[in-house]
């Protein structure tokens, strides 16, 4: 093997580059001196709130219903989190709380 | 100095999921043969969470140029929607933009994506610290797991719920912040339609397709934010 792996490097390289382009994509097209397009402020106030649900989703993806757990581990510690955060208002203590329940279920319950 | 303050605090959770996170990329890494230099090289220059997991196959398995960068493509497409929805939050962001732009993983979207910050903390330094931390957090778990391994002294199994729980609290936030609940019910929605018809591996990018068409298409509606002009828009 060569001392360093230039295949791998440049594999790196790649999914820098295209990464970053993806990223200021949307910034080059929009964001010039013209005001932005009324159609791509309307999806940046509706966008946050339906990716937010997009990236819970995406989370819980590999959740197996028909597993043995049914995903009721994933299930009782998100609704932990969102009662948590509806009672204190604390991100810290809801994430917290949320995270070290699932751990329980994982590690000791649903073992 | 009340703006790191405030910075600091909101990026707790997400230290906690990048150390973590990182840590298990670090130990992937290294046990295909790949050590800490390769670490922080990708930890700097990528800075994608899960594309980094996804790039380990690629580099264990030697994935040509090609199917390196249609890889590349599919997972990290999100972030053209995190473009989109921040281009006017980041259009004044000063010196810093390019930074903030390159550094906009999902845990920092969720941290700047409501675009406001409480009186007395500075944006555009809030901004930059909370981009920062959570890049510092990530290389630092990221390295921590190359050069260590797995010797965590306690089971750490389950603990990346850290990152689901937090974007289910801004999903709560933005839930009791707004009046009108119809984009998370869509986000919802065809996420869960997309999931179940593509399965885990492939949902994202028709999730992303599906939830800017219904949103295009409910501009109209009434009581839609920002539907008073017409005409500008397609």
């Amino acid at each position: 093997m060569l001392p360093i792996d230039l295949h791998a490097a440049a594999q790196v390289a790649v999914i820098a580059a295209v990464t970053v382009l993806l990223r200021f994509l949307p910034f080059v097209v929009f964001g010039g001196g013209r005001p932005t397009p009324k159609y791509v402020v309307y999806l940046a106030n509706v966008l946050p709130c339906a990716i937010m649900a997009m990236l819970v989703v995406y989370c819980l993806r590999g959740v197996d219903l028909a597993g043995p757990a049914h995903g009721l581990p994933e299930l009782l510690a998100a609704a932990a989190v969102v009662a948590l955060h509806l009672w204190r208002k604390n991100t810290l203590l809801s994430i917290a709380g949320g995270t070290a329940l699932y751990m329980v279920l994982v590690q000791l319950v649903f073992v | 100095m009340k703006t790191a303050r405030y910075a600091f605090a909101r990026s707790l959770p997400v230290m906690a999921g990048y150390l973590v996170l990182g840590l298990g990329f670090g130990v992937l890494l290294q046990t295909k043969g790949y050590g800490a230099g390769w670490a922080l090289a990708m930890s700097v220059l990528v800075y994608a969470g899960s594309m980094q997991y996804v790039a380990v196959d690629l580099l264990a398995g030697g994935a040509s140029l090609i199917a390196t960068a249609l890889m590349t493509l599919t997972v990290n497409a999100r972030h053209l929607f995190y473009g989109v929805s921040m281009v006017e939050r980041y259009r004044d962001a000063g010196p810093a933009k390019p930074y903030l732009i390159f550094a906009l993983t999902d845990e920092t979207y969720s941290l700047v994506c409501s675009g406001d910050v409480p009186a007395g903390v500075d944006r555009r330094r809030y901004f930059f610290l909370v981009s920062l931390f959570d890049q510092l957090y990530w290389v630092a778990g990221s390295l921590a797991g190359a050069l260590v391994g797995g010797l965590l002294p306690f089971d750490t199994t389950g603990i990346d719920f850290s990152m689901t729980a937090l974007f289910l609290v801004v999903m709560t936030e933005q839930w009791r912040a707004a009046r009108d609940h119809t984009a998370a019910l869509v986000g919802l929605g065809v996420s869960l339609a997309c999931l179940a018809v593509f399965g885990a591996d492939n949902f994202l990018i028709p999730a992303m397709v599906g939830i800017t068409l219904a949103l295009t298409l409910l501009r109209r509606r009434p009581g839609a934010p920002e539907q008073e002009d017409a005409h500008a828009s397609h």
